[in-house]
């Protein structure tokens, strides 16, 4: 499969100082902003964001558009813009390239969100254990304020914009876009119960608009050559290129940018494919929170919202994580039920709980201990998770739970049989 | 315990340091994850002292900032080795070997995840994913990350920053 002709994101990935302030402008950086800024009104910048049809990178594929629409706008009140590079889903490692290698393109994309939303104040809220992402973005934040491109006269439009990095301190909780808030409050990070939504009252009480590294990174390109442009790439339905992390037993695992609807099959290929020559065994498509795919579910499967949608899984933040046949799903599951365990927030008791007895019984039976009603409880726990909780982390545990243990039941069923085969013979 | 905590005593410098991150937030309250992260490059780990400092400073509880402190697992109350290496054993990295990963560095270092060295110059913590899963298996060692592991590249990495060949960022 031949390498995308034209990227929209990744164009300077891994190449010398593209991160610094001169590369950036050398290459036509903030012209688009300074266009936007002096010859469009903000709500014609919102329509051509809504008329590219651009959904949300971050995970539920929300038209962003569509989300800068509802912001209330009341007057006198500031309205915030965060963007959310906590990037923590397991799986996934994309936003964080960004940062790394191309901060202007999307401190660009802040700026020119941020004119078309009227937001004075914008932060982003990082990953605390990201290194040089943080170091990259702090120092062009600062070139920034050298140019004149931040601040009071912000590409000398006369518009005030100040931009914020704050940092996480660890806590895959705080992606979720109201534990972030709270997080950003100077608080522990509990979700928050919506409504009211964040764009209505989000951060400090005030209209706020939360959108993932990568949504906000489209937007510079999306200005530059019109929302009906941007639709040449993807389908009807899921416009554009993503950024897919391709992990697991590939040859050549990475992110690679790729137009919303490439196969699964074709990704797989240009990652390498398979590991050793192996067989596939299984994909996660988006991020260890959806539910994982069997080989014959992926033949025909196309990575776009809809296409993953159809298959019974999701897109999610397009962490594509690959399993060969020799992967053992009961280990896999124990893994990632640990780590649902782990970042429970522990405002809800059915999630807290829940969360930690799942990957308790679920290690049990790895550990040879289940007993014959285990898998029957394991889904006993999880009906009792989800829906009775404030946010979607359960959910994000018993989905996958229940994806493995239905396509992969004579894996799980075969630990059971192994305790009755050996209390058979001791008996 | 009702023993008195009296505020660290800062540097007139490092004092500039807290107020100036204050004045970016349109509310005091919002700096306190950047102030811990102040405090704790200062000391390593983030004391009660510091912690009733920056309460003072921001005008919110003592226990509101012991609260938060507890929650964000980047926070230490207690220093670690010079080096804190943190192993991702999260799913790609499973896939990929982290295990052996780790196993070499209890082997060499004589320690288990949680525990430190008793000179002081290594602790091992078990982290989740860091989203380096592309170049699994991982780990961070204070802010610096080291990826595409396995055991041989892992124990020499241990003899690098032992003989001090190896530098890693602390900021
Ligand atoms: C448990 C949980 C974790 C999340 N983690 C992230 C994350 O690390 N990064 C992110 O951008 N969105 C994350 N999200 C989604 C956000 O809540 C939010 O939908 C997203 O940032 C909105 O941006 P977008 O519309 O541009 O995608 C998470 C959601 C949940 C429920
Ligand atoms: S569902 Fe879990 S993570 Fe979400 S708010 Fe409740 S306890 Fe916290
Ligand atoms: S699983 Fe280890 S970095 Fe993501």
């Amino acid at each position: 499969m031949p390498e995308l002709k034209t990227k929209i994101l990744s164009n300077y990935f891994y190449v010398d100082q593209a991160f610094t302030y001169d590369f950036y402008v050398g290459h036509g950086g903030y012209e688009t902003a300074k266009k936007v800024m002096t010859e469009m009104e903000p709500d014609a910048v919102t329509a051509e964001v809504k008329a590219s049809g651009l959904r949300g990178r971050g995970g539920a594929g929300f038209p962003t558009g569509m989300k800068w629409g509802f912001l209330a706008k009341p007057e006198g009140i500031p309205r915030y813009l965060c963007v959310n590079a906590d990037e923590s889903e397991p799986g996934t490692f994309k936003d964080c390239l960004i940062m790394e290698w191309d901060p202007h393109l999307m401190i660009e994309g802040i700026i020119i969100s941020s004119f078309a939303l009227g937001v004075q104040t914008a932060f982003v809220y990082i990953r605390g254990e990201f290194h040089l992402p943080e170091i990259n973005l702090s120092r062009a934040v600062e070139e920034c304020y050298e140019k004149g491109v931040l601040g009071d006269n912000c590409l000398g439009t006369g518009y005030k914009l100040d931009l914020v990095i704050h940092r996480g301190a660890g806590a895959y909780i705080c992606g979720e876009e109201t534990a972030l808030l709270e997080s950003l409050e100077g608080k522990r990070g509990y979700p928050r119960l919506k409504p009211p939504f964040p764009a209505v009252e989000g951060l400090f009480g005030c209209p706020t608009i939360i959108n993932n590294v990568e949504s906000i990174a489209n937007i510079p390109w999306i200005l530059a050559n019109g929302g009906e442009a941007y639709k040449q790439f993807g389908t009807e339905k899921s416009p554009g290129t993503r950024l897919y992390g391709v992990s697991g037993h590939v040859n050549k695992p990475g992110v690679y940018e790729e137009e919303l609807g490439v196969p699964v099959m074709e990704l797989i290929e240009r990652a390498g494919g398979m590991r050793n020559g192996k067989k596939l065994k299984a994909v996660i498509p988006g991020g260890s929170s959806t539910p994982v795919l069997t080989p014959e579910e992926c033949q025909d499967l196309t990575l776009c919202y809809e296409g993953v949608a159809g298959a019974g899984s999701m897109l999610g933040s397009a962490g594509v994580i690959v399993l060969d046949e020799d992967t053992d799903m009961v280990k896999v599951l124990v893994n990632l039920l640990r780590f649902y365990a782990h970042e429970s927030c522990g405002q809800c008791s059915p999630c807290r709980e829940g969360t930690g007895w799942l990957y308790k019984t679920m290690k049990n039976l790895l550990n040879g201990l289940g007993e014959s009603g285990e898998l029957a409880k394991i889904e006993d726990i999880a009906d009792n998770m989800e829906m009775k909780t404030v946010c979607p982390l359960a959910a994000a545990a018993t989905m996958p739970t229940r994806s493995y243990m239905k396509k992969f039941r004579s894996e799980f069923e075969s630990y059971l049989k192994e305790v009755e085969l050996q209390m058979a013979v001791q008996t | 315990m009702t023993t008195k905590v009296s505020p660290k005593a800062y540097t007139a410098e490092q004092q500039e340091r807290f107020a100036s991150t204050v004045a970016k937030y349109p509310h005091k309250k919002a700096a306190l994850l950047t102030c811990l992260w102040i405090a704790q490059e200062i000391d390593s780990y983030i004391s009660l002292e510091a912690m009733k400092y920056i309460a003072l400073l921001l005008e919110i509880p003592t226990s509101h900032v012991y609260t938060v402190v507890g929650f964000y697992s980047m926070y230490l109350t207690q220093p670690k080795g010079k080096f804190h290496i943190q192993v991702c054993h999260t799913l790609s990295c499973e896939l990929a070997g982290s295990e052996a990963v780790i196993e070499t560095i209890q082997s060499t270092l004589g320690i288990k995840p949680g525990e430190t060295t008793e000179d002081g110059q290594f602790s091992l913590t078990r982290v989740e994913c860091l989203a380096a899963c592309g170049e699994a298996p991982m780990c961070q060692i204070n802010r610096s990350y080291f990826v595409n592991l396995n055991a041989d590249k892992t124990a020499q990495l241990l003899a690098d920053l032992q003989s001090g060949a190896q530098e890693v960022a602390n900021a």
